[in-house]
């Protein structure tokens, strides 16, 4: 094989061994899915072949290789392997498209849409209890009763955190309840996971439903309290808020 | 069961006997229809008006929803088209430059010919939409009446323009008919610009409706032509008509370049080519912006439908949205570089760091664009993660990250072009060092500030990061645009050419390019056209008539992926069909015109003879041709 395709093989290698094993390691990291990491390496094979095809000379060294082992050019001990990879390609395209489509018991991947558009009644509806310091204390002090055995001090790692797939939300991450506007975590608290709606699918939401124990000013003191102790913003349209 | 195939034998003749007769009922039909409109409008009076009608197999929705889309896409070409093909023309006439006029003039062909199947579109849309949504268009007809009327008068004049620029071409090439014909193409943008913005009106009301109880015709029709949605749409179509026909003209000359037959042609198809992807690219820079412009007014305007576009079902439509473009600005930047490559001899070596160090950019800003905030996971994957947010990565999921990506690919787009521009020239001016010392430190303060706002737009309230942080990046990458483009013009103005471009030596790869990139902003199109009207999910008109048909669903996204790609491609036919009529006559005087002087072993580049324009570098003594 020329001494072109070596580069490209190894820093494909490398980035898929740094996205597989260095990922997970870093600090508050996790295993990436295998769709991110297949997705990685498809930019970086499309970036090398665009870097490689600029000209005619480099598109030459790059290709010229793989059409000489392919056609046989190559001789020696590249002939058998080229054997080899020709029995084997195929073999590896029906292993493949077994994999695809046998059976299984394992639970297909899902897309799961965490934020679906609330009913149109709780659209545009505003936080109808001043914000004062009472009322903020009054919240946390629902919010530490009802709320914090699962979503924890606003972090999401409540005591009961770890029972719940998916787990319970971080208010703390700056692309939860920051995204947001009041009024869609009130839809969320009052109506809970039973009152996703049908674009929530799989519905993976264990979110009581409030609306059951709180009055609705009772739920717009939480949801002050559970902004101002996440540290959040919600979202408005008007800054002075 | 031993007995299901005779009966499925039976029940097929019995279909077959029964379509016959049904057939034969047609035609009769047809016959006694006069006395049988009589007596339907007599049963009719009794029932309610007819809300919907539907067509077996194929489905109005889905019908409507195809030729809907082809309307817009040609639409989308025809009111694109002249904006440039007239500053061509107008460059040609100040410059001299009879090739600008020539090009301007193949543009028009172009135009010309889709004009027709535009209106036929539109015409055969109007029908379906009265024909399959009787109540909604008595409705919309109702609010919009003056508007009809100023459609059809504006239709008239734009047609009558036409005619007269483009058969008036030769006649008013010289003096006053030049200044004229240029007048005429004028008069052509400014109806072309309000044939798109009347029907904008119909369409962005029924997403964000202003109804009026009270008033006259026009004061009602004017409230809902007014509507939040309208200007937003507006100036996005605009400019994506602009990114549309350059790009499909780029690809049109492609396909002329990989087919030319001779020297010359590929001269001209070559450089049709880089003035096509580079008009896509000049409209493809302030896109993103007017991208985000429009969904900050949608998510303003209705919170439910803001969610439901980026962050409930449709969401997933910007992710692959994310993956055109990137596919966009990467076979633009590739077309530029090959150009340098190809077109520059010599400069390979030079540029190469360069476009690696580009290319990498590109690359790891798409890697950002394309990562979604909640990942496709398995089960096993989810639990790992805590969720289907990653922990580390999930933060590349929303507007920050993405706006900060997008500029910086907006960035190093145009500093390809930038190098492109000053490939083969030696500065000579004595504030070339200083000039150049503050395009870089320019550069680089800008890209640094891009990201320090994309970081700390995490960190502030969402309104601040949409009002502030995020127009601010948007106003660094202009004024990055309108610092280093003057002074570019100013260097090059004394700057020696040590190296002539080369027209004609592309390799096939860059024309097959060129059709990727047409493909790319098509399927964008029709990609974004789905999300803009699903996002409207069961209403007709929202929040004011809702969709009570059998298809008041939204359908699911493998579905209507399958019917984007089929309407990119019947579009792709269509056009392919439209422009292989318009250029049949060129091709046969050309044709006739080379008999015997063609070149010995000349092939075109799709017919096998790529190999003759892909290797070493060519001898320039007898094919410079400066630009």
């Amino acid at each position: 094989m020329g001494g072109v395709l070596v580069r490209p093989i190894v820093l494909t290698v490398l980035i898929y061994l740094f996205l597989k094993f260095i990922v997970p390691i870093l600090p508050h990291s996790a295993p990436l899915p295998s769709s991110l990491i297949f997705l990685y390496l498809m930019l970086t094979t499309a970036g090398i072949v665009i870097f490689e095809t600029l000209s005619g000379a480099s598109k030459d060294a790059f290709f010229g290789p793989i059409f000489r082992f392919l056609t046989g050019e190559s001789g020696g001990a590249l002939s058998s392997a080229r054997y080899l990879v020709l029995a084997l390609f195929p073999l590896l395209v029906g292993w493949q498209t077994y994999g695809s489509t046998a059976s299984s018991d394992a639970p297909p991947a899902e897309n799961r849409t965490i934020h679906p558009a609330p009913p149109g009644e709780y659209t545009g509806l505003s936080n109808p209890v001043p914000k004062t310091p009472e009322n903020i204390m009054y919240g946390k002090g629902l919010y530490a009763s009802r709320c914090s055995p699962c979503h924890g001090n606003f972090d999401g790692k409540g005591f009961a955190a770890s029972g719940f797939t998916p787990p319970p939300a971080n208010f703390k991450d700056p692309t939860t309840i920051a995204m947001l506007q009041e009024s869609y975590l009130f839809w969320r608290i009052k109506r809970g996971g039973v009152g996703l709606p049908v674009e929530g699918m799989p519905w993976k939401s264990a979110m009581p439903r409030w609306e059951l124990e709180l009055s609705d000013e009772d739920i717009w003191k939480v949801i002050m309290g559970e902004y101002d102790g996440a540290g959040q913003k919600p979202r408005t349209w008007d800054e002075s808020e | 069961m031993m007995h299901q195939g005779p009966m499925i034998t039976n029940q097929g003749r019995e279909l077959v006997g029964r379509a016959a007769f049904l057939t034969g009922c047609v035609a009769l039909l047809g016959l006694v229809g006069a006395a049988d409109m009589a007596l339907a409008q007599e049963s009719v009076a009794a029932q309610a008006p007819t809300a919907y009608r539907d067509l077996p197999i194929i489905g109005s929705r889905n019908l409507v929803w195809i030729i809907a889309q082809l309307h817009l896409l040609l639409a989308g070409f025809v009111l694109g088209v002249p904006i440039f093909a007239w500053l061509c023309e107008i460059v040609g006439w100040k410059s001299g430059d009879k090739r600008y006029d020539k090009l301007a003039k193949e543009f028009t062909k172009l135009l010309t010919s889709s004009y027709a199947t535009t209106a036929l579109f539109g015409g055969i849309l109007l029908f379906l939409l009265i024909g399959f949504y009787p109540k909604l268009m008595a409705y919309l007809t109702d609010i919009f009446f003056p508007s009809f009327l100023v459609y059809c008068a504006l239709f008239l004049v734009e047609t009558a323009t036409l005619y007269l620029y483009w058969y008036g071409w030769d006649a008013m090439s010289e003096g006053n008919g030049k200044k004229f014909h240029i007048f005429l193409g004028l008069l052509l943008n400014v109806f072309a610009f309000f044939i798109m913005i009347v029907p904008n009106s119909w369409a962005t009301f029924q997403a964000s409706p202003v109804v009026l109880a009270e008033g006259t015709d026009f004061e009602r029709a004017w409230a809902a032509t007014w509507n939040p949605t309208w200007w937003p749409v507006n100036i996005h179509r605009l400019i994506a008509n602009v990114v549309l026909g350059g790009y499909i003209c780029g690809a049109y000359a492609g396909i002329r370049y990989l087919s030319a037959k001779s020297q010359e042609e590929r001269y001209h198809y070559d450089w049709m080519g880089y003035v096509g992807n580079f008009i896509g690219v000049f409209g493809l820079l302030p896109l993103p912006f007017a991208g985000y412009w429009l969904m900050r007014e949608i998510y303003q305007y209705n919170q439910q439908m803001g969610i439901t576009l980026m962050g409930g079902f449709l969401s997933w439509l910007f992710i692959l949205q994310a993956m055109l473009i990137g596919v966009l600005f990467l076979g633009s930047n590739y077309y530029f570089w090959l150009g340098i490559t190809h077109r520059i001899p010599g400069s390979e070596a030079q540029y190469r760091k360069p476009i690696m160090a580009m290319l990498i950019i590109l690359l790891l800003c798409l890697a950002v664009w394309m990562t979604p905030h909640s990942l496709v996971a398995s089960l096993a994957e989810a639990q790992q993660m805590g969720g289907t947010h990653h922990p580390l990565l999930g933060v590349f999921g929303v507007m920050s990250a993405k706006m900060t990506v997008s500029n910086l690919m907006v960035l190093v787009t145009f500093m390809s072009f930038i190098m492109y521009w000053r490939a083969g020239k030696q500065d000579t001016a004595g504030w070339a060092k200083v000039a150049k010392a503050v395009m870089g430190a320019v550069l680089a303060l800008a890209g640094i500030a891009v990201i320090i706002l994309g970081v700390w737009g995490y960190f502030v309230p969402a309104i601040i990061r949409i009002n502030y942080f995020s127009t601010s990046q948007v106003g660094i990458v202009i004024f990055v645009m309108l610092t280093i483009t003057p002074l570019t013009a100013l260097l090059l103005k004394s700057a020696k050419t040590t190296t002539e471009m080369v027209w004609g030596k592309m390799p096939p790869r860059a024309g097959y390019a060129l059709v990727l990139n047409a493909i790319m902003v098509i399927l964008l199109m029709t990609l974004m056209g789905y999300a803009r009207s699903s996002s409207r999910v069961h209403w007709h008109v929202y929040g004011v008539m809702r969709d009570s048909s059998q298809y008041a669903f939204s359908p699911a996204l493998g579905y209507a992926a399958a019917l984007m790609a089929l309407n990119t491609f019947l579009f792709c036919m269509l056009v392919a069909f439209i422009f292989w009529v318009a250029t049949m006559g060129d091709k046969a005087k050309a044709a006739a015109g080379a008999k015997g002087s063609v070149e010995p072993g000349t092939i075109p580049a799709m017919a096998g003879g790529s190999q003759a324009l892909d290797g070493p570098a060519p001898d320039t003594a007898q094919q410079n041709r400066p630009v």
